[in-house]
């Protein structure tokens, strides 16, 4: 498995002037190895979720330092930070953000068909057999808009999957889902860690989910409090 | 990323929102097909209205004109080279309105590449007589063929061939006008009274009708030969030389080169009719602004449809985004869509255009002053349709393009956060 860094965030601070000027990250920094399962856990108001933003490309406003797999994320194009996103990094969402103009099997090539590696054949084989890990192959052809809360979760797992990307991120991955629902993913994310040796970032304030992990950054006031 | 990829989502938006796309590409469709159908109905009409006029008039006329000399004796003189000289009240000398040398000068005419045809022409004044009536009148002696071939007189013969001018002696076509002031029918033999004061007898072989009523209700035709008769002129004359190009537009030109190098006058087809060019250039205008707005109105159409499907559709475009899809990949969805919209409609409209041109087309227009036109004009040129439809691309891709570029700024962070 090695010590090879994945994520590495140098001191990252970011605040709003609204209208004063409000602090929401102090100078965090942390890093990631490869197959780590790690919760970011915190207050409502914490910074968690800008942090996350941060950390997965979309949010470029702040100082500091974000390598992923070793490369600068700071002074990169708009279009080269979606295409690193597009390959590095998969998301899973609170609200599960499937489209619901396409069926399931769809939603998950979409971010194949941007990187464009694969054969549509490939990757629809791919895309099923995720689906089919996760125990929805059913579905695989039912529009988006007729699946449960569970299934969609489940379907955005795959997603997050289908370019093989180094760290998946989660939002509150479980905070829409009943527990026994959430205990379901959780179990997905673990397999992830250990079967694809993929990194796993998920913020939560679900304790008892953070709790399972196996490494927890507690954010307090934009800091780092403890890991 | 693939084209394909592209259109497959875009399809999938359009067909998720396939109302408000079907209301933009009708709107396009509408516009086109009024677009072609406006113009090529309008140039039609330009067409048929010129034509009255500009189909029977020459590119180049050649008479002598009755004008004061332009030369004046005094001006000829050693001894008042540098005076200026004034003269008053310069009255025209009593010109000939024979043309000298005409059939050497056609024979000149008929071998310059640039002239398509040359008729000879010979105008007379007489009187209709009509009881003790006498009505003014201008006979025109032609030659039936060339005035057939060249200036499409046989559109505007009724009840008559015009070639009969030659195979029947003494004879005429009247003038509409004139014939109904006489009650003349094919058959029957007409009085008419040169400027001489000498009668002749002619046989009625037909009815000209030009659709100008001030024309046809004092020109008629004759043969050549019937013509100089009446005048009582020998086989040589001629009055006019009637000339028609290859190129209308060379005509103010090659009138200049004749009327230096024949020493006669000559006038080009746009000093005659200046007033038919402007007439139709305005109409054309006219209808070309209308055209382009229905086009931008329907480009509107599109803009506004695309803006709210935007809106509509935000976490669709936020998902695509934080998913790894760049800011031109979502730009392209966008103009793909409009572009559809552009390409489907303007297709349909192309075709419905040219079956409403077909329809107008068949409309009964049953004009008593024009006896050559049965239905409404319509003109088929390709520069409509070909202008409709690079029009349709060329709003429909701007139209396309603002949107797209607000949607290619959304900013994913924004939207996730927001819900």
């Amino acid at each position: 498995m090695g010590k090879n860094i994945i994520l590495e965030a140098k001191s990252i601070s970011k605040s709003f002037l609204n209208p004063v000027k409000v602090d929401v990250l102090k100078e965090v920094s942390f890093s990631l190895s490869r197959g780590e399962y790690a919760s970011i856990i915190g207050k409502s108001g914490s910074g968690k979720s800008t942090l996350l933003y941060i950390l997965s490309t979309m949010d470029t406003d702040f100082t500091g330092e974000l390598l992923i797999d070793g490369i600068r994320v700071r002074g990169k194009s708009e279009k080269e930070l979606a295409s690193l996103r597009n390959e590095k990094i998969g998301f899973v969402f609170q609200f599960h953000y499937l489209l619901n103009e396409f069926t399931a099997l769809k939603n998950v090539m979409l971010p194949g068909f941007k990187l464009d590696k694969l054969s549509e054949e490939e990757l629809e084989h791919n895309a099923y057999g995720f689906l089919k890990d996760l125990g929805i192959e059913k579905l695989a052809h039912k529009m988006a808009y007729q699946l449960s809360g569970g299934e969609k979760q489940r379907v955005a797992i795959a997603r997050a999957m289908i370019n093989d990307p180094l760290i998946i991120m989660c939002d509150e991955p479980t905070g829409n889902l009943d527990s026994k629902n959430a205990d379901i993913v959780f179990n997905i994310f673990k397999e992830l860690t250990e079967a694809y040796n993929k990194t796993l970032l998920v913020v939560t304030h679900d304790m008892d989910f953070a709790h399972k992990t196996s490494r927890i950054i507690e954010l307090g006031d934009g800091r780092l409090l403890k890991e | 990323m693939k084209v394909k990829h592209i259109t497959e989502i875009s399809g999938a938006l359009m067909r998720a929102r396939w109302k408000q796309t079907l209301v933009a590409a009708v709107g396009v469709t509408f516009s086109i097909a009024f677009f072609i159908s406006l113009l090529g109905f309008m140039e039609g009409l330009n067409q048929l209205l010129d034509g009255i006029v500009l189909n029977r008039t020459p590119h180049v006329r050649l008479y002598n004109d009755i004008l004061p000399s332009k030369v004046q004796p005094i001006e000829l003189s050693e001894d008042f080279k540098d005076h200026y000289n004034f003269i008053q009240s310069v009255k025209p000398t009593n010109t000939r309105k024979e043309i000298y040398n005409a059939p050497q000068i056609i024979d000149k005419l008929s071998n310059d590449g640039r002239v398509l045809g040359v008729a000879p022409k010979v105008t007379a004044q007489v009187f209709y007589n009509l009881g003790n009536i006498d009505l003014n009148g201008i006979i025109n002696g032609i030659n039936p063929e060339k005035e057939a071939a060249y200036f499409s007189f046989n559109d505007y013969i009724l009840g008559g061939n015009s070639l009969d001018l030659n195979n029947v002696s003494n004879s005429i076509i009247l003038g509409q006008g004139a014939a109904n002031t006489m009650r003349a029918k094919v058959g029957d033999i007409v009085t008419v009274t040169s400027t001489e004061g000498e009668q002749f007898s002619l046989k009625v072989i037909g009815f000209f009708q030009s659709g100008i009523s001030e024309i046809d209700k004092v020109q008629s035709f004759a043969s050549l030969s019937t013509t100089q008769k009446i005048l009582g002129e020998n086989n040589n004359y001629i009055s006019d030389i009637q000339v028609k190009l290859k190129d209308l537009n060379q005509a103010p030109a090659i009138a200049r080169e004749y009327e230096h190098f024949f020493k006669i006058d000559a006038e080009d087809i746009q000093t005659a009719n200046a007033q038919f060019e402007t007439g139709s250039g305005v109409r054309s205008i006219i209808s070309y602004a209308v055209g382009v707005t229905l086009l931008i109105v329907s480009g509107f159409g599109i803009y506004n449809i695309l803006n709210m499907l935007i809106y509509e559709k935000m976490d669709t475009i936020a998902i695509l985004k934080a998913t790894g899809f760049a800011g031109i990949d979502v730009k392209k969805i966008f103009i793909s869509i409009s572009l559809s919209i552009g390409i489907v409609g303007g297709f349909v409209g192309v075709l419905f255009g040219f079956l409403l041109s077909i329809t107008i087309d068949a409309i009964p227009f049953d004009s008593p002053t024009m006896p050559a036109v049965t239905t409404y004009p319509i003109d088929y040129g390709i520069q409509y349709y070909s202008i409709a439809a690079i029009f349709a691309l060329v709003t429909t891709f701007l139209a396309g393009w603002f949107p797209a570029k607000k949607a290619s700024k959304v900013d994913p962070v924004i939207i996730i956060r927001g819900k």
